[in-house]
């Protein structure tokens, strides 16, 4: 009975959403330069070899979408392009990101410059324990900026981006911790969205979230694309094949394969990635 | 088969009981042994602080508080040895909460734990917690008085006897050593309940490490480490051994008046109306007094702590 209401109830979603593979929005296909990419990446935790060998290229202005099973690598390699990894002790990194014919990895790039130019949004939804326009203001503020009305628009600006504006307009000195689970989660994009990032990673962004709230955040990825390169990470299967242009099917540490969104679904060349696609493991 | 059957059986037993009464039995004893520990524990408590506010509350008057000991320490009241524990918790407390809180932010945020540099800094510190007060006081005399104040003193004044004796600086000085873990455990442990979501948030936004534990991880630790900073000054303000060799004063009329002065101090007070006056029997009014007191003041930074941490609690909790 739940099944079969849940079911109904996505097949609503699925109708008021764009259909699935238009030529254009969803699903669109990948004729843009590289923002991108990586050459031989292999990571180390410790012992552990968590990446190997993993060349990728990231198109601008495209989604583009990590699957796999847990532990596959998927979110590691997505905090290799913001070197968010060189936060975890013992984490050991050989290879290139190349970003913009910038290697990220050079011993020389300031990673706070990076960190600027590739915002990101975290599977559960963070904000800091501020008010609504704290949040949104604050990586502004840490670049320097102290204007005010310059923040105002900049708050008022990404929080339109990220399509909470109507909803928080006359609330913005409120904590942003009375927010809804949804609400807290576009908070969070558009508080990256602040710092006028040209790549927004996502590593699962609806994962935690009811289906209302996932189709806003879908809908929300849709529209960002046309200004942002975006990379997601994604356990939901359906929702990689509603949003993305790219897939890169990633298992055991390493990149198994990587096409247009189409024709992974409709037609992987790698058996293990048809047999998780059409859920035989994973 | 005969596994269900065996189970059957003994659930019947069980049911009827026969077992379970001597089962029941020791499972109430156990019950009633443990509750009597626990009760006793309340029961001291309860007769250490009814004695107390019964035999002193009679005596706390203004002239208590505000003269200073008469007549042999025998009349009069304790206001030197109040002012000279408030002072020298807060010289205690300048030296002690801020170098402590600078070191807990370093265990958690800088060092790698598994390095040999902050695993012998907790030792260190788990060492110091565990010394007896007693022999902090002796270090304080050897190395503060005799060591650091005569070498000022040679220094300055070749001769002469300024630093080189106990006062309410190096007493000072030594029960900050002795707190100092209390408030390294508990800065540490509230920066701990900073969520590594919002310190990767304040990364992945461009912040550096500093700015992150400035915006992020000491805001959100705020009342931790303020509840630190109460519980190492109750723990100081109550502590005698460690001032008795480095600046705690038998008798002094006046305040002190400069960091290289003696001072009084309420619980050495108490040792000495108890122990060293010449007419024990007469004081015992006032070491009641003056134990209430003391009582007091531990007390209300006690609930100060214990309040601030429900908030902290609540906070994080709503979040």
């Amino acid at each position: 009975m739940l099944e079969e209401m849940q079911k109904d109830h996505s097949q609503q979603l699925r109708t008021e959403m764009p259909p699935l593979h238009p030529d254009e929005g969803f699903n669109a296909p990948v004729n843009t330069p590289v923002k991108v990419s990586s050459r031989g990446l292999n990571l180390y935790y410790g012992e552990k070899h968590a990446l190997t060998d993993v060349s990728l290229e990231i198109p601008t202005n495209r989604v583009t979408a990590f699957i796999g099973p847990s532990g596959c690598g998927k979110s590691t390699f997505l905090r290799t392009l913001n070197r968010m990894n060189d936060t975890i002790v013992g984490c050991k990194i050989t290879g290139e990101v190349i970003m913009d014919s910038v290697n990220i990895y050079d011993p020389r790039l300031d990673v706070v410059e990076l960190r600027k130019r590739v915002g990101m949004v975290f599977q559960k939804s963070n904000p800091f324990p501020k008010s609504i326009w704290e949040n949104v203001a604050y990586g502004p503020k840490i670049l320097g900026e102290n204007n005010k009305s310059t923040l105002n628009e900049l708050v008022e600006r990404s929080l339109k981006q990220a399509a909470l504006w109507e909803e928080v307009k006359d609330r913005l000195q409120h904590s942003a911790l009375g927010l809804s689970g949804g609400q807290q989660q576009r908070l969070c994009i558009a508080r990256a969205l602040a710092t006028s990032p040209e790549v927004l990673l996502m590593d699962e962004p609806a994962s935690a979230l009811d289906p209302i709230s996932t189709a806003k955040i879908e809908e929300l990825i849709f529209q960002l694309k046309s200004n942002y390169t975006i990379v997601i990470v994604t356990h939901n299967m359906q929702q990689a094949a509603r949003v993305s242009d790219i897939t890169a099917f990633f298992y055991l540490g390493e990149l198994i394969e990587v096409g247009n969104t189409r024709d992974m679904f409709t037609k992987p060349a790698k058996k293990q990635t048809e047999d998780y696609i059409t859920g035989r493991f994973g | 088969m005969s596994v269900s059957a065996s189970l059957d059986v003994s659930k019947e037993n069980s049911l009827l009981g026969s077992t379970s009464l001597k089962r029941r039995l020791i499972g109430g004893m156990a019950g009633g042994i443990t509750g009597f520990a626990a009760m006793l524990i309340v029961l001291i408590v309860f007769t250490i602080v009814i004695s107390v506010v019964i035999g002193g509350y009679k005596n706390i008057t203004w002239e208590f508080l505000t003269e200073a000991p008469k007549e042999g320490m025998m009349e009069g009241g304790i206001f030197p040895a109040i002012f000279g524990t408030v002072i020298m918790t807060m010289l205690m407390s300048l030296m002690a909460v801020p170098l402590g809180t600078v070191t807990a932010i370093y265990l958690s945020e800088f060092a790698k734990p598994t390095s040999i540099f902050a695993r012998s800094i907790r030792f260190a510190v788990n060492t110091l917690a565990s010394i007896p007060s007693i022999v902090f006081g002796l270090f304080g005399l050897g190395f503060f008085v005799q060591f650091v104040g005569s070498s000022i003193d040679s220094v300055t004044n070749p001769g002469t006897l300024v630093w080189g004796q106990p006062n309410i600086l190096w007493a000072s000085m030594t029960m900050g050593l002795l707190t100092m873990p209390v408030v390294i455990v508990s800065v540490e442990e509230a920066i701990r309940t900073v969520p590594k979501e919002w310190r990767d948030a304040s990364l992945a936004l461009g912040a550096t490490r500093l700015q992150t534990i400035r915006k992020i991880v000491i805001p959100g630790s705020l009342s931790g480490i303020l509840t630190g900073m109460i519980l190492a000054i109750s723990r100081g303000a109550g502590e005698v051994a460690p001032i008795l060799f480095t600046g705690a004063a038998f008798f002094l009329p006046q305040i002190p008046h400069a960091l290289s002065s003696q001072f009084m101090h309420l619980g050495y007070h108490i040792y000495i109306l108890a122990t060293q006056s010449s007419n024990v029997e007469k004081t015992i009014p006032l070491q009641y007094a003056t134990t209430l007191v003391l009582l007091a003041l531990t007390f209300t930074l006690n609930l100060t702590a214990v309040i601030l941490r429900s908030r902290l609690r609540g906070k994080s909790q709503s979040a």
